[in-house]
């Protein structure tokens, strides 16, 4: 069964008939989590490409304006207040700003005893006590290090790292990590994904890694959804993705990964410079397929209509008609639904 | 805590007159209520006509602090506490405020961390970058003042059009590259850029970063880049030099510092980086950075590093050239331990220090 699936889920902003101001921030994308096989799935894009308007849709933040969101089977516009709770406890939030989501007049504690106190999770003052320890050993943090301090005297990698014990807590079945990691140090950005992806293994949680950094999205997840500009471009498998990019704009993404290696030089894929990195043609307004006006590619029917997800392979497929003839046309919601029973 | 024999170690080598900009020994503090924090401990580097030279470090190690004590646009509580910055030979340290303002842009630029914010919103593009014209060259006629903000404009590629602009009007890159062209305004010889594009895309931070480059090597100025994308420090410069908290504990051209790096702590820094070859599990850097309130004697690393030996606790290493081209500032690579040194990492160090770095890299 699908544990969280958004089903062509589309979220306009400044909506109403006669508002020109109209923006589709997601438009159509359907994704699964399966609950027999938890696994890591990353969702990247840039700035614009509407990943965090999806993550907040995930979450039930807000709602979709068309499709729907199903926890378990049941939507989420239509739960009452218990299923409803009970979703608030299965999928759990990480956020990029590991310092904006503290009270700095409270000591950390607070921020791990409220959601105790709320979900009535522990039968005495031992047992709480007992649960946050646990969960911040898991974060991999010294309870006698962090508990009793403020969030000032904490560095930002502990912080963020505060918020997965917060998470872990929970004991939930999906976690979604909107960029955890974009505002810590390098060193530490490597012992935060670590404890991220050992939850995925060992404790057998989901996580949605939401994400501009490909790298990153590289080394922890198995499939990788990438937006432009609230559509799905390309999805599947992260290996194939990454390092056998298809969609155009695609390899543009991965071609500007500045590596870290000086014998790697920046820019490889010359043929997709020049016209896909003209200055603001990425909000410019476009008919048919959204990457029409950066891709060299671009062919008659590009300008006509937005191509549909073309399955490339088993475990990718490719919004491009460049590919038309390389696999059979597939529904946004099936080939989720694919990718996660694998 | 600025010793004889590590000045002396660091003026022997090299000419002097190769050096754009020379920074020796410069200490920062800022005087909180808890006693002074050893923000920048004694660093010293030097920069070639031309160079592009990285400056990288994780939070609170100094590098930007160091950056702007270059520019002396340090505000209280921090405040330079010794050392120089020799530009073209002359101590700015040693100018007076009004002396240094002419240096500023001019001779020395800073495009400064989040610079797309720090233009003026009820400004024109134009009259901004006028603005700064004005501040140096009184005599220059309105005329000749707008052909070169016109010149500059297309040098980082944006249309004269974008003088009558307000920046909320342009785009992310396009408000960089005003940032940029205000540093090139005046041709200075040194750039230094500070994290110039920490928020930009991927695409637009590559297409902006390749402006700067071409920019740079058309005018034939330095640059400091600093930041703490590894994977743009490869991509950039020419040599990069590792802050830890508050001292340049490596120095070394680019390809050494991913290829081969010396410091534990490079290399622990270059090993925790993610690459698109091959999934492998993460390698972090253990422990925390020391706080500098009350630093740790000896080596700043000693409490985090795994070839720490008995010595490193009591010890302040020295930034030396154990290598033609390569710093490196800790006791592995010192000759009076060098029985404790694995026998790999000591190759070639012998005549490396004596020949000291005499022509330039190509």
């Amino acid at each position: 069964m699908q544990l969280l699936e958004a089903q062509h889920v589309t979220r306009v902003f400044g909506s109403g008939l006669l508002n020109k101001h109209r923006t589709v921030a997601v438009d159509e994308i359907s994704l699964a989590i399966n609950e027999e096989f938890p696994t890591i799935t990353a969702i990247a894009g840039e700035s614009g490409s509407g990943k965090t308007t999806l993550a907040r849709l995930l979450l039930g933040v807000i709602q979709p304006t068309e499709g729907s969101i199903l926890f378990q089977g049941r939507d989420l516009a239509k739960m009452d207040r218990t299923e409803r709770r009970e979703f608030r406890r299965q999928v759990q939030a990480i956020f990029q700003d590991p310092f904006e989501v503290y009270n700095p007049f409270y000591k950390i504690d607070q921020v791990l005893t409220t959601p105790i106190q709320k979900f009535g999770l522990a039968t005495s003052k031992a047992d709480a006590q007992r649960r946050i320890e646990e969960s911040l050993e898991m974060a991999g943090l010294r309870p006698e290090d962090t508990l009793g301090r403020y969030p000032h005297q904490l560095s930002g990698g502990q912080r963020q790292r505060i918020m997965v014990a917060r998470a872990l807590l929970l004991n939930p079945k999906i976690i979604l990590a909107d960029e955890p990691v974009s505002m810590v140090d390098a060193s530490l950005r490597a012992t935060i994904l670590e404890s991220l992806m050992k939850l995925n293994r060992e404790l057998g949680i989901s996580l949605i890694y939401i994400t501009h950094d490909l790298t990153t999205a590289y080394q922890i997840s198995k499939d990788i959804f990438i937006l432009y500009r609230g559509s799905v471009a390309e999805v599947g498998s992260v290996e194939k993705v990454i390092n056998d990019p298809l969609h155009p704009y695609t390899r543009l993404l991965v071609s500007s990964i500045p590596l870290p290696d000086p014998d790697v030089r920046w820019g490889q894929e010359t043929d997709i410079e020049t016209k896909a990195t003209a200055p603001g043609a990425a909000t410019e307004a476009v008919h048919g397929c959204k990457f029409s006006n950066r891709c060299p590619f671009v062919m008659d029917e590009c300008r006509v209509k937005h191509p549909p997800l073309y399955r490339t392979h088993d475990d990718r497929a490719v919004a491009c008609y460049l590919y038309k003839d390389d696999g059979e046309v597939v529904a946004g919601r099936d080939m989720a639904q694919l990718l996660a029973a694998r | 805590m600025v010793t004889q024999t590590q000045t002396r170690r660091f003026e022997t080598n090299g000419n002097a007159a190769e050096r754009v900009l020379d920074v020796r020994n410069l200490v920062v503090h800022y005087h909180t209520p808890r006693g002074p924090v050893q923000a920048v401990n004694d660093v010293s580097f030097f920069l070639r006509p031309g160079e592009r030279l990285g400056l990288v470090g994780e939070s609170g190690s100094g590098k930007t602090t160091t950056a702007l004590s270059l520019m002396r646009l340090l505000r209280p509580p921090a405040a330079i506490e010794g050392g120089q910055v020799l530009l073209a030979g002359r101590d700015l340290l040693s100018l007076t405020e009004d002396q240094m303002r002419l240096e500023r842009s001019a001779e020395i630029a800073l495009i400064p961390q989040g610079a797309m914010n720090s233009l003026n919103p009820v400004m024109k593009v134009g009259e901004q970058l006028r603005d700064t014209i004005d501040a140096h060259l009184e005599t220059e006629s309105r005329r000749s003042v707008t052909d070169r903000i016109r010149e500059v404009l297309e040098w980082v590629d944006l249309r004269p059009e974008v003088m009558e602009s307000y920046p909320h009007e342009l785009s992310g890159g396009m408000k960089q590259r005003v940032c940029i062209a205000m540093g090139i305004l005046l041709r200075p010889k040194v750039i230094i850029a500070d994290e110039p594009t920490s928020a930009l895309d991927v695409v637009v931070q590559r297409q902006v970063m390749e402006t700067l480059g071409r920019v740079q090597q058309d005018l034939g100025a330095a640059v400091i880049l600093v930041g703490h994308d590894m994977g743009l420090m490869a991509q950039f410069v020419d040599r990069v030099g590792v802050m830890y908290a508050g001292k340049l504990v490596e120095i070394s051209p680019v390809r050494d510092i991913f290829k081969n790096p010396q410091h534990p702590y490079t290399q622990l820094l270059i090993g925790s980086l993610p690459t698109l070859r091959v999934k492998e599990l993460f390698k972090g850097i253990p422990g925390l950075t020391p706080s500098l309130l009350n630093p740790p004697s000896g080596c700043m690393f000693h409490t985090r590093c795994p070839k720490v030996m008995d010595h490193c606790s009591v010890q302040v290493p020295i930034l030396q050239e154990n290598h033609p081209e390569r710093w490196v500032s800790c006791h592995l690579y010192d000759e009076r331990y060098a029985e404790a040194v694995p026998v790999s990492s000591v190759k070639g160090s012998m005549e490396g220090s004596t020949t000291g770095n005499q022509g330039r890299e190509s």
